[in-house]
C-alpha cells in the first residue's frame, strides 16, 4: 500500500470527480430504475422492490464517484459480493487488513459508518468521511427530487 | 498503536476537520453559533449523526420510489422526472 503525503490529501479533498454532477448520477440511477419489474410476471413485493432500489442507490453512487475514492471501492466490493453468486476465486490481493486499535468512541463508530473506513489511517479516514457525505447528500437530493416529481405526475393524471 | 498520531500533525488534522464542518447542514451548528469551531469530538459525533440520519433517508425514499413505481407508469413520466432534476 502506498502511504499518501499530507499534500496529496488536500489536493485531492477539493478537486471534483467530472463524472460526479447531479444529471449524471440521475441518468444511471433512472437507468437502474427502469430495469426494476413492477408488475407482471417476475414482480415482487413492494419491499423486495425497496430494498434493491436502495442497493442501486448505493451502487449509482459509488460508481459515479469513481474509483479514487476507498469508500465508493468498498461499497462496489459490497454490493457485487452477493452470497450464492458462483464459486469464489481464490484472489492474491494484498489488502491492508490490520484493524485499526480503537481508542477513541466516536471514531469507532465513523469507521463503521464509512465504508471501507476500518483499515485507513486517521487523517484518511476524515477525508473519505467528507467526500462520502457530500455524495450521500446529493444522493439523497436526487432521490427526494424524483419521489417529488413522480409523485407530482401522478397526482394530475 | 499509540505512536499512530504523532505521524500527522494537530494542525493538519483541525483543517480537515473544519472542512467536515462546513458539509453539515446548518440544523447541526444550533449549538455553536457564537463560536466558529466546534471541538473536534462534537463534530465527529454530528457528523456520525448525519451519515446515520442519510441513511435512513435513503432507505424511506427507496420504498416511497417502490411504491410510487408500481403507482404510476413510471417510464412514461420518466420526461418530466429528467426535467425537474436538470431544473433543480
Amino acid at each position: 500500500m502506498y502511504r499518501r503525503s499530507f499534500k496529496d490529501t488536500k489536493s485531492s479533498l477539493g478537486s471534483p470527480n467530472p463524472n460526479f454532477s447531479k444529471p449524471m448520477v440521475a441518468l444511471r440511477f433512472l437507468r437502474a430504475l427502469s430495469l426494476v419489474r413492477c408488475s407482471g410476471p417476475g414482480a415482487r413485493s413492494p419491499s423486495y422492490r425497496a430494498r434493491g432500489i436502495r442497493r442501486a442507490a448505493y451502487a449509482c453512487m459509488a460508481a459515479s464517484a469513481g474509483p479514487r475514492r476507498a469508500w465508493s471501492r468498498a461499497l462496489l466490493r459490497k454490493i457485487r459480493r452477493r452470497p450464492g453468486r458462483g464459486l469464489r476465486r481464490p484472489r492474491a490481493v494484498i489488502r491492508r487488513r490490520r484493524p485499526v486499535g480503537g481508542g477513541d468512541p466516536l471514531e469507532v463508530a465513523l469507521r463503521r459508518l464509512v465504508p471501507g473506513g476500518g483499515c485507513m489511517e486517521y487523517c484518511r479516514l476524515l477525508e473519505e468521511a467528507a467526500d462520502y457525505v457530500k455524495c450521500l447528500a446529493m444522493q439523497v437530493r436526487l432521490m427526494q427530487t424524483i419521489v417529488d416529481s413522480a409523485s407530482h405526475v401522478n397526482s394530475i393524471d | 498503536m499509540s505512536g499512530r498520531r504523532s505521524r500527522i500533525s494537530e494542525e493538519e488534522i483541525n483543517e480537515l476537520i473544519s472542512k467536515l464542518q462546513i458539509l453539515l447542514p446548518d440544523n447541526y451548528h444550533h449549538r455553536h453559533r457564537g463560536s466558529s469551531r466546534a471541538s473536534a469530538a462534537t463534530l465527529l459525533k454530528e457528523t456520525c449523526n448525519y451519515i446515520k440520519s442519510l441513511h435512513k433517508e435513503v432507505s424511506e425514499l427507496s420504498g416511497q420510489l417502490s411504491e410510487l413505481m408500481a403507482a404510476t407508469d413510471f417510464n412514461g413520466a420518466q420526461a418530466e422526472v429528467l426535467q425537474s432534476i436538470f431544473r433543480s
